[in-house]
Parts: structure tokens; C-alpha cells; sequence
């Protein structure tokens, strides 16, 4: 039956409608890795608790990267940190995203010195920045729509999970 | 006993270490010569009864000799006094480390070598404690780049 579709239908049919599948999936689940930094985690916490409530859009934390599709670097990068953030990016199984969640982790912020790193996309493929110092809950809430959003607009996503050429990203 | 007293035991007993004494606002500070360090805070905490170091730092005066300068800040439990001492230390020289004689000198005096770059003579354990291991320089020296020796040094907002 899936051969005859793209007869009657036209080509693209089937995988189009997998990839909005895959898509609402991924941007309706998206479970950040539990990491903070500096202050930005508290806010970062805040948005988890109760009155910004992030569960409502499907978002839990996860203590373990291993189960994690979303890193939020929330705070000051240090060169000390450094390793340990990349060996957690790279436990985490793809596809993962990368939200850059205040000044410092979007560019150093203030600590323009010897010891910090400035901005974590000198290392890490960020999706989202998120400007602030730290971003109000709504900031991080609404950087978190927009990582949905560019989800969401992904193509070719449940090809590139069974093998089949690599995901494409459109504008949100 | 006033810190006067002390500082006169001091003098009585390292007579020839003693290189200047500066009372400012209650606290008192003695800057000795950096030889018979371990000996002076063997006395400060065995006879003037400083048994505790609350802090053991450096200042880098660049452009002076001798070039650095060790802090010792102590504080007597039992009578709530505080007391400083001071030593010289010029560029690439080396001091005595008091780790025998207050335990917490350990890990200060491995801050103060990986911050200054002061080396201690018969430290146990002379390892880099905040930066990383494979840092390369000491960052608090005054002619340490603030932003990192493979940056562009600082020009301004529109740098």
C-alpha cells in the first residue's frame, strides 16, 4: 500500500506527513538536560517550578544526558567547565539542541577575561540565544517556542532517524 | 596582650628578620625577611597562641624590588586578636612554605603558585588549584594579559 500512495497522492507524501509525526514528537518532548551554571539556573529553575510550569509543554528535565534532547547553558562558561559541558553534549543522543540562555553563555557577558569562555558557540552548535542577565522565565519560555518552532520546520527528519540522507532546516 | 607587645616579642626575638612595622586603624603589620618565615610562625602560633591562618595571599608589586609579596593573616582563637605578617619575595625566588605549620597553608599556597606564580620551597603538594592542570602562566601577575594571552589585548568599547 505505501508503494501505490505516491501514485494517487504525488511524490513526498508519506514522508512528509512522518516527518510532521517525528516533528510534533520531538518539539512536544523536549527534555532538557538538568545543568546550570551560575544564576541563570535559577531562573532556569524557576521556569521548571511551578508558576512558569514547564512541564505543561512537555519539557522535564532529565539528570541524565543519556536520556536529554536539549542542553540549556544556563550561566558563565568557564575554560575549567569547558570539558565537562562537551563531554556532556556529546553523551547526549542526537538530535540535540543547544539553547545559549543569558549574556554569558550567548558571549562571556561581563567576564571578558582569561577565564571564561566567550560564548559557548565557540564550542557547541547553538540553536537558540537568549538575551538577558539573567532572561526573565518568559525569556526562557519563549526561547524554548522558538526551539519548537525550528522543530517544526525541520524536514526530512524521519529519513535522516532511519538512515536516509540528513536533516534539513528551514526558517521557522 | 596588645599588639604592641607583640610586635616587641617579635623584635626580641628576630631582632635581625624584622625589616618594618605599620600599625593603620587597629591592625597591625610586620614585614619580615622571608628566611626564618617558618620559624616566625612557628613562634607566632606557638608562643603567641595564632593558631589559625585565615588567609595566606600575594600582591605583585611590578616595577619594585623585590617584586612579590606574601601575606600571612592569622587570628588567635582564644583572645579574637588578628596579626599580619608580611615577606619579600623577588622574582624568581622562592619561599619557605608554612604548611608544617598550619595545615590550610597546603591548599593557600598552592593558590597563591597558581595565581602569582611564588614558588614554595618543600611544598607536599605542588599542584594547580583553580586553573586547569595544563594552564600555561599565572594570571593575577600584573603583566598577565586580563583577557588571555591569544586575545587581542582590549582597545576600548569597540574592540
Amino acid at each position: 500500500m505505501g508503494v501505490e500512495q505516491p501514485k494517487t497522492l504525488g511524490s513526498g507524501f508519506i514522508t512528509t506527513s512522518l516527518d510532521k509525526l517525528v516533528n510534533w514528537s520531538r518539539a512536544s518532548s523536549m527534555w532538557p538536560m538538568t545543568f546550570g551554571l551560575a544564576c541563570c539556573a535559577i531562573e532556569m529553575m524557576a521556569t521548571g517550578a511551578a508558576r512558569f510550569d514547564l512541564d505543561r509543554m512537555g519539557i522535564l528535565f532529565r539528570a541524565s544526558p543519556r536520556q536529554a534532547d536539549v542542553i540549556i547553558i544556563a550561566g558563565t562558561v568557564t575554560k575549567k567547565m569547558l570539558p565537562v559541558i562537551k563531554t556532556v553534549y556529546e553523551q547526549m543522543p542526537e538530535p540535540r539542541y543547544v539553547i545559549a540562555m543569558g549574556a554569558c553563555a550567548s558571549s562571556g557577558g561581563i567576564f571578558d577575561t582569561y577565564s571564561t569562555v566567550q560564548g559557548i558557540d565557540e564550542e557547541l552548535p547553538v540553536d537558540v540565544y537568549i538575551p538577558g542577565c539573567p532572561p526573565r522565565p518568559e525569556g526562557l519560555l519563549y526561547g524554548l517556542m522558538k526551539l519548537q518552532d525550528k522543530i517544526r520546520a525541520e524536514r526530512n527528519t524521519f529519513g535522516a532517524a532511519i538512515g536516509v540522507g540528513e536533516v534539513v532546516h528551514n526558517e521557522a | 596582650m596588645s599588639d604592641q607587645a607583640i610586635v616587641e616579642k617579635i623584635k626580641a626575638k628576630f631582632s635581625s628578620e624584622v625589616l618594618d612595622v605599620v600599625e593603620f586603624r587597629g591592625e597591625t603589620t610586620v614585614t619580615v625577611k622571608k628566611e626564618q618565615i617558618v620559624d616566625i610562625c612557628t613562634f607566632m602560633r606557638d608562643d603567641l597562641g595564632y593558631n589559625l591562618l585565615c588567609d595566606l595571599c600575594s600582591v605583585d608589586y611590578m616595577g619594585q624590588s623585590p617584586r612579590y609579596m606574601v601575606v600571612y593573616n592569622m587570628y588567635n582563637i582564644t583572645t579574637k586578636q588578628r596579626f599580619r605578617i608580611k615577606a619579600p619575595v623577588g622574582e624568581d625566588e622562592k619561599i619557605d612554605t608554612v604548611s608544617t605549620v598550619w595545615g590550610t597553608a597546603n591548599w593557600l599556597e598552592r593558590e597563591v603558585w597558581d595565581l602569582m606564580g611564588i614558588e614554595f620551597n618543600n611544598h607536599p603538594d605542588q599542584r594547580r588549584i583553580m586553573l586547569p592542570a595544563d594552564w600555561e602562566g599565572h594570571p593575577l601577575r600584573k603583566d598577565y594579559p586580563v583577557q588571555g594571552p591569544d586575545r587581542e589585548p582590549y582597545q576600548g568599547r569597540l574592540s
